[in-house]
């Protein structure tokens, strides 16, 4: 009987150890193939153009060159669309924490008269939508298309990010609210100076949710603005590059006939542009994480 | 009793109206934010009166000559569209069911992870691909997938294929395709809420477990996937809506003409047609049948969730 159970037990650490082996492998596997694909994107962006077009370049760049980095940054249409798509991400990103948060703050009022059919309103939203043609001829109705602020203004209020911000507010102890409302308070001073501040980690979310959602959009750039080149974003501009590229790729064989001169090619100019509209955000993910983890938990459980 | 039941109605009144008072400010931002709803999100829901219209931008939604179901007739006869409707489904049902797998095994495989600082690298490393953009990411998938890319190198270096294929003109390899970019992107995102599911549960569990002799199988088998078996279900019903709108990005910026007949999705057709031919009825009809289909999915698992008495979402 007992020597029946030590050897189950002793069996049973030998499939744990493999197990575990298994696992760090297969994890380890997992971000390398998570990696990789970007590394190799780094390695042929420093490359130089013409011996990039060999292909064989893996995490290192063969011959040294920053000739791809100089031509996107003097790419015309890609500077004007960085201009574009940093002034949406700080304005747009402000607003619509703002926006968010205000309405979850209302709707998070437990005395608040319309609380439910507040939220009820704007859950709708969540799952029927007009679709693309409606919504286009809205905004060209409003006088939105073929400008800036129709990045901004059509996507302010987003129920998801209120679901989350509400969620985070109605776990905050009532006490607070009472005390400052004994002291005089209105609303508003509640919301400014007591709740937001005890916000902090659930802004950081929606922010960088936001945020992230303005820097890769292109969408909105080629529905609405495609008139107007100088309201381009860094990602259409990078699109519309992509696809020239292909185009070309598809109708002449060599890829690297149409700047042989200047020793760029659209392989590596295509890995450097990628790299650089990246970059912003890859530096910024890993300080948020704590925020993003607890702030998509608590939003995604709960609903 | 009578002298006390009059006073009531009145006290009750009166803390109505003080509390309407009280409430002013809040009242007032509610109705901003219902005015910027209705314009938003509930005006272009009348925009669907196109699609029984032949909408021109002259005559608007009240001037223009109602046609009734003669898109929706146009849209079920069309080859091209039932074809369309097949890719959607189709690249739909696979990406969800392969990210959810993949994002679940993940998470499992990860939650059994011991040593901490490994367990953040991993994660740290896997939310990464979410931030991409998808024109990064279909860069990435183009270049990776391209005759001289990095998988054909080493398919053949491991002597599965002798020659490169060209992935991208065969009509085989794009449902694939889409599916593995999108495991690519999401699995560490969408593990998120797995892992946090399984971190809820109660360590006792697996103590008990552990001292009536299971082993790792049976714990994963009898404890964590029954622990994470309500948070699968809300998300398949959440996201099962989504089944008809999946993909968009990926299947417009990896398409090319020799795809075409297995990488239009709804949404480009909708594009090319209703937006890029100004055919702007065909284009919400074709809008229309996609919500319907989606509203239709939802309330149908919701259903199927209550019947099997499993959580549900509304």
């Amino acid at each position: 009987m007992n020597g029946k159970n030590e050897k189950k037990k002793s069996m049973m650490s030998g499939w744990d150890w493999a197990f575990v082996i298994c696992n760090t492998t297969f994890l380890v596997l997992f971000c390398v193939v998570t990696l990789y694909p970007i590394l190799n994107t780094l390695a042929v962006s420093f490359n130089d153009g013409l011996d990039a077009v060999k292909g064989g370049i893996h995490l290192i760049p063969r011959k040294f060159s920053l000739r791809a980095y100089d031509a996107v940054i003097h790419k015309q249409g890609l500077q004007q669309g960085a201009i574009v798509t940093v002034a949406r991400t700080v304005i747009g990103t402000l607003l619509a924490l703002v926006a968010n948060a205000l309405l979850a703050f209302v709707v998070s009022r437990r005395r608040f008269l319309f609380r439910s059919s507040l939220s009820f309103f704007w859950v709708v939203t969540m799952y029927a939508s007009g679709g693309m043609i409606p919504g286009l001829i809205l905004m060209k109705n409003l006088h939105l298309t073929n400008t800036f602020l129709v990045y901004i203004i059509p996507g302010l209020v987003s129920a998801f990010n209120v679901l989350v911000l509400r969620t985070y507010m109605e776990s905050l102890p009532d006490s607070y609210e009472e005390s400052a409302q004994l002291d005089g308070a209105g609303y508003m001073r509640i919301f400014v100076s007591i709740i937001s501040p005890l916000c902090k980690p659930v802004y950081a979310t929606v922010a960088l949710f936001v945020a992230v959602g303005h820097w890769n959009s292109w969408f909105d750039a080629m529905l609405y603005n495609r008139n107007r080149t100088e309201l381009t974003t860094l990602q259409y501009e990078l699109q519309k590059y992509l696809n020239s590229v292909m185009q070309t790729q598809g109708n002449t064989s060599s890829s690297g006939k149409t700047s042989s001169s200047s020793q760029v090619t659209p392989v590596t100019v295509r890995a450097a542009a990628s790299i650089v509209t990246m970059l912003p955000i890859i530096m910024l993910y890993p300080f948020l994480q704590r925020y993003f983890v607890t702030g998509l938990t608590i939003g995604g459980v709960k609903e | 009793m009578s002298l006390m039941n009059p006073s009531a109605p009145a006290l009750k009144e009166k803390t109505t109206k003080a509390e309407i008072k009280r409430q002013s400010v809040l009242l007032i931002i509610a109705a901003l934010y219902v005015v910027y709803g209705i314009i938003f999100y509930y005006l272009p829901l009348v925009g669907w009166l196109m699609a029984f219209q032949t909408y021109t931008l002259k005559g608007g939604i009240f001037g223009s000559e109602w046609v009734g179901l003669k898109w929706f007739k146009f849209l079920f006869t069309d080859d091209t569209f039932v074809r369309i409707i097949r890719n959607t489904l189709a690249m739909g049902v696979i990406n969800l069911v392969a990210t959810t797998v993949t994002a679940i095994g993940f998470a499992i495989l990860l939650s059994e992870v011991k040593n901490i600082w490994g367990k953040k690298l991993v994660q740290t490393i896997s939310y990464l691909p979410h931030f991409l953009s998808w024109i990064v990411v279909t860069s990435i998938v183009h270049e990776a997938f391209s005759t001289e890319g990095m998988i054909n190198e080493l398919l053949v270096n491991l002597h599965i294929l002798k020659t490169p294929i060209s992935f991208f003109s065969h009509t085989q390899y794009f449902w694939p395709i889409v599916a593995i970019s999108n495991v690519w992107k999401e699995t560490g995102w969408n593990a998120i809420i797995y892992l946090a599911t399984i971190t809820s549960i109660d360590p006792s569990l697996y103590e008990a477990a552990a001292m009536d002799g299971a082993g790792r199988w049976q714990k994963i088998k009898h404890i964590t996937f029954p622990g994470l078996r309500s948070t699968i279900i809300i998300l398949l019903i959440m996201n099962i809506g989504n089944v008809i709108n999946a993909g968009f990005e990926v299947q417009y910026l990896l398409g090319n003409g020799l795809l075409q007949s297995v990488s239009q999705t709804i949404d480009i057709y909708v594009l090319k047609y209703g937006v890029g031919k100004m055919n702007y009825s065909l284009g919400t009809a074709a809008g229309v049948f996609k919500t319907f289909v989606s509203m239709t999915l939802i309330f149908l698992f919701n259903f199927i969730a209550k019947k099997t008495g499993d959580e549900r979402l509304f």
